[in-house]
């Protein structure tokens, strides 16, 4: 009206997101847990990637870990212990413009959700999935985890826990359309934050499993492994995790593996010796189920009034 | 009273130049069953089928259900192995498959047999028989044969024995491979159908196979049809006097089918369970073009998850099983109804308990659907009780799940899932549809569950919406979806969830009364017993009988007025396809007989006893076996 254009008017520069944005309710975690090292790197790399909150859809199941989508700021479905990967499945086929984030744990994970954890491998839909594994149950008390070691004491397994654990890797790494598997540890930021950035950054289903501990049922998991940097080896490539420079300097301990090597991954997840961090898997070539969810949506009424038309020609008498 | 049909029917009778075939005058009839019966796999169904669809074309009404063995690939020459068909058709419409059959076209006399365990049969069926069997190289099957056929004889069937296949193979090289045709054909020339719409019938149902194959089963209806005008004197003539409007004729599970399409919904998820299986079958085939899609989940968990999901982030969806898959999704659906997310779950309903009958019709989930749940579960239920009311409920079902932000069961069952019946073509309304996704901003002072306090209704914010953001939680929440502790949130919570369900009764009418509005008996009755019990129903008031039945399509909540209503009459009795302890069965008193579902539920919804008569035979309810108990009860 002051002889201004309407579009330079109606301009609005495009907000850009701080922490605080991302920043849901006050973490109700013990003090010390893993958890709140998780949640600070997930918002950081929703501020790198300036993911819009309203667009951004973060999934769990019950447990410790599954609590997540409450302590963030986006859009959030705290759901069935066991269940988030068919919420998140379910979410993410016919909207392919919301980003999902799975949290879950070691029980919601690895036992009364496994079945889904195997088929959410092979739907391989774009979503970034971090197992919270502190190998023990935590909101319950302290039962035996099927990650586990064998011989934990815990209220189930009071003279120790028979089994072997499942290795989250290995069953991972065993899934046909698996297509993107690393792990990282709660006790390092600069390596948990650069897993989570790249896992985000990869299309498909991104597996992160997340060693941590529970301060009240399991504080002296990896208690050596801490106090010892090089009982770790860190996974470097050129397609793998960024390794920044404090991350190369704490662990002197390298090893080159390529993420397209599966054989190799496979080999390393297995090692017992030494905690194995970084990228094993990566392709991002397999086939993509969210794709598929993606392919005919928006149908107006009109062209579904016409598809239902022709069914009823098909039954007229 | 006659007279007066047979006037009619002859005016129908010169419209058609069948009704006459080879000097034979055909005898009009006013309605007929039939059945063809055969070892799986011979196409009796599929024979079947033709028949009632061509039988819809000329204007009858027409009921068709399916013969299901319960094995895949049950043994050859079998009781347990009876595969086929049942046609119910008449002047008027059918509304029920009815009670013994007219006449039975059978591949063998095993399968008969099974039939006759059914009740399926009356002295006088007139039964068409395959008699290839008596010249069989097998002496045990010769002599099985040969015995069988006097025990036909002496239950009084009228037994023709026919060499089905050695017609054929004047006409083909292998005729197991449509032997159905030609007994079509024959049927076709039996009951005076116009041949023509058979053949076009045949054309449209091998439309995916080769001319070769469309050719040779028209030259096998064709020889059939030939064949019994010259070589059976049974001649019958079914006219119209339906009012001709256009109809379509399917099955219940494509009706589903079609209803989720024309209620506009986007995801289909579901994991494979009969009798429910056949609705994915045949949207997998077509719902892409309407802009859905079918999930194939890993287990009925995910496959309600998943729908939850999708419903979450603004699609509509369906979810459709049956009874095990419906106990498998019990904690969704609980979290559906805590977390008010908008949900159809389609239950077509077979035996129970556990595996039970797969294929078998029962009525067993009725409580499970209303009270299944731990905690308190508001969720609406629906039955449909006509093949028509399983398209328009599915609609029905989603505008209720999506106006009331909860999940909606809609029963459906065994017998509605394979019965044919015409339907009027239903009006495409595009407010059917569901709305596209709203994504414009949310209001940021609207809470996620700002419940109405007289309603209980709230708006729910969807993905993508700015300003909208909220956690979804199973756990006890506020009008926030805060996670609540506090001893007074959850009794808010729960309240105006249940508040919806009184909301939703608001709007329901008392159901309709079939009958004089007060007298001696009340039969209540939901779902696919409909047709059978008003057709009992009106032959007892014919007899001069004082009795009434009305049929309920909402169970919860349930439709007003049924106390009142109950009080009009001096007793009321349900009819269930479902289990009830006898009333003088050994031990049963009145404390602690175990009484049927609805019964049950009517007794402790209205304070008013309600009496029943139930069977769990797997059988659809047939008016002879109701109507025999009217007649004892109101000493007719």
């Amino acid at each position: 009206m002051f002889g201004l254009q309407s579009e330079c008017m109606l301009h609005v520069p495009e907000q850009y997101h701080t922490l605080s944005d991302y920043e849901g309710a006050q973490p109700r975690w013990c003090p010390s847990c893993g958890d709140h090292a998780v949640l600070t790197a997930v918002q950081k790399v929703c501020r790198e990637k300036q993911l819009p909150p309203e667009k951004t859809v973060f999934v769990s199941g019950i447990g410790c870990s599954s609590r997540f989508p409450h302590y963030m700021k986006t859009y959030g479905f705290h759901g069935l212990h066991g269940r988030p990967f068919p919420v998140a499945e379910g979410i993410k086929f016919r909207r392919p413009d919301l980003d999902v984030f799975v949290a879950t744990g070691d029980g919601d994970c690895c036992s009364i959700g496994a079945g889904h954890w195997i088929h959410a491998i092979r739907y391989n839909m774009n979503m970034t999935v971090m197992l919270l594994d502190n190998e023990i149950y935590g909101l319950t008390k302290m039962q035996t985890s099927p990650t586990s070691r064998k011989g934990t004491i815990s209220n189930t397994h009071p003279h120790g826990s028979i089994l072997p654990p499942i290795n989250p890797l290995i069953t991972t790494l065993g899934v046909a359309n698996a297509s993107f598997v690393a792990q990282t540890v709660d006790w390092n930021p600069a390596h948990l934050y650069s897993t989570l950035l790249a896992a985000h950054s990869h299309q498909g289903f991104s597996f992160v499993r997340i060693l941590q501990r529970c301060p009240h049922f399991s504080p002296n998991l990896f208690a050596e492994e801490i106090s010892n940097p090089d009982l770790t080896v860190l996974l470097t490539h050129e397609n793998g995790i960024e390794a920044v420079e404090e991350v190369q300097k704490m662990y002197k301990n390298s090893v080159v593996h390529d993420p397209a090597d599966m054989n190799e991954a496979r080999e390393i997840a297995q090692r017992e010796d030494l905690i194995p961090i970084g990228l094993f898997f990566c392709d991002p070539s397999k086939e993509q189920y969210d794709k598929y969810g993606a392919s005919n949506i928006g149908f107006s009424p009109q062209k579904k009034a016409d598809a239902l038309n022709v069914e009823f020609e098909k039954y007229a008498v | 009273m006659l007279n007066a049909n047979l006037d009619e029917l002859t005016t129908t009778d010169n419209n058609n130049s069948a009704a006459e075939i080879s000097g034979i005058k055909a005898k009009p009839l006013k309605e007929c069953i039939i059945e063809i019966v055969s070892d799986a796999g011979e196409g009796a169904q599929k024979a079947g089928q033709s028949f009632g669809s061509v039988s819809a074309k000329m204007g009858n009404g027409v009921w068709t259900v399916e013969i299901i063995p319960a094995e895949v690939q049950p043994p050859a020459r079998s009781r347990a192995g009876a595969s086929g068909i049942r046609i119910r058709f008449g002047s008027n419409k059918i509304t029920n498959m009815g009670d013994e059959a007219d006449l039975v076209v059978a591949f063998n006399e095993q399968v008969l047999y099974g039939r006759i365990e059914q009740d399926a049969y009356k002295a006088g069926t007139i039964i068409l028989i395959e008699s290839k069997w008596k010249n069989s190289k097998v002496p045990e099957i010769k002599e099985e044969y040969a015995q069988a056929l006097n025990e036909f004889k002496e239950r009084g069937f009228d037994v023709r024995e026919i060499l089905m296949e050695e017609e054929c193979l004047k006409h083909v090289d292998n005729p197991s491979k449509g032997k159905n045709m030609w007994v079509l054909g024959m049927l076709c020339s039996i009951y005076s159908r116009d041949v023509t719409k058979a053949e076009a019938q045949i054309r449209h149902t091998f439309r995916r196979k080769s001319e070769k194959i469309i050719e040779s089963n028209l030259r096998l209806l064709n020889a059939g049809y030939s064949w019994a005008a010259e070589n059976i004197e049974l001649k019958f003539q079914i006219g119209s006097e339906m009012k001709q409007v256009p109809r379509l004729v399917m099955n219940g599970n494509e009706a589903v089918g079609m209803g989720v399409m024309a209620a506009g919904i986007e995801v289909c998820s579901m994991y494979p369970i009969t009798p429910a299986t056949s609705v994915t079958h045949y949207l997998s085939e077509v719902f892409e073009k309407s802009g859905g899609l079918v999930h194939q989940a890993e287990d009925e968990i995910a496959a309600i998850g998943f729908a939850i999901g999708a419903s979450y982030a603004g699609k509509t969806a369906v979810t459709i099983t049956s009874g095990p898959g419906m106990a498998l999704k019990t904690e969704f659906i609980g979290l559906a109804s805590m977390a008010e997310v908008p949900l159809v779950i389609v239950d077509v309903q077979r035996g129970g308990p556990s595996t039970g009958l797969p294929t078998k019709v029962e009525q067993g989930d009725l409580l499970y659907a209303i009270f299944g749940q731990p905690g308190d579960t508001p969720t609406v239920v629906l039955a449909a009780s006509t093949i028509e009311e399983c398209y328009h409920f599915v609609i029905l079902s989603r505008q209720l799940a999506e106006a009331f932000r909860m999940p909606v069961i809609l029963l459906t069952d065994a017998n509605l899932a394979t019965g044919v019946q015409p339907f009027t073509r239903p009006e495409i309304n595009l407010d059917s549809f569901s709305p596209p996704v709203n994504q414009s901003p949310w209001k940021k002072e609207i809470r996620p569950y700002e419940w109405d306090e007289k309603t209980g209704i709230s708006q729910r914010p969807i993905p993508g919406q700015a300003d909208g953001m909220y956690v979804l939680t199973g756990l006890a929440h506020d009008e926030e979806s805060h996670v609540a502790y506090d001893s007074h949130i959850n009794q808010l919570g729960c309240n105006r969830r249940s508040r919806k369900m009184a909301a939703i009764h608001k709007t329901l009418t008392p159901p309709k009364i079939n009958g004089d509005e007060s007298g001696d008996l009340l039969v209540v009755g939901w779902g696919s017993t409909l047709g059978a019990i008003e057709e009992a129903v009106s032959l007892a008031r014919k007899m001069g009988g004082s009795v009434s039945s009305l049929h309920l399509r909402f169970l919860s909540p349930v439709e007003p007025g049924l106390e009142e209503i109950f009080k009009r009459f001096k007793k009321v009795m349900t009819v269930e396809i479902n289990y009830g302890d006898e009333e003088n069965d050994p031990l049963i008193t009145q404390e602690n007989r175990r009484r049927t579902q609805l019964s049950w539920f009517l007794r402790a919804h209205t304070l008013i006893d309600v009496d029943f008569l139930a069977h769990i035979h797997g059988q659809p309810m047939r008016p002879g076996f109701i109507l025999q108990r009217l007649k004892k009860e109101l000493g007719l």
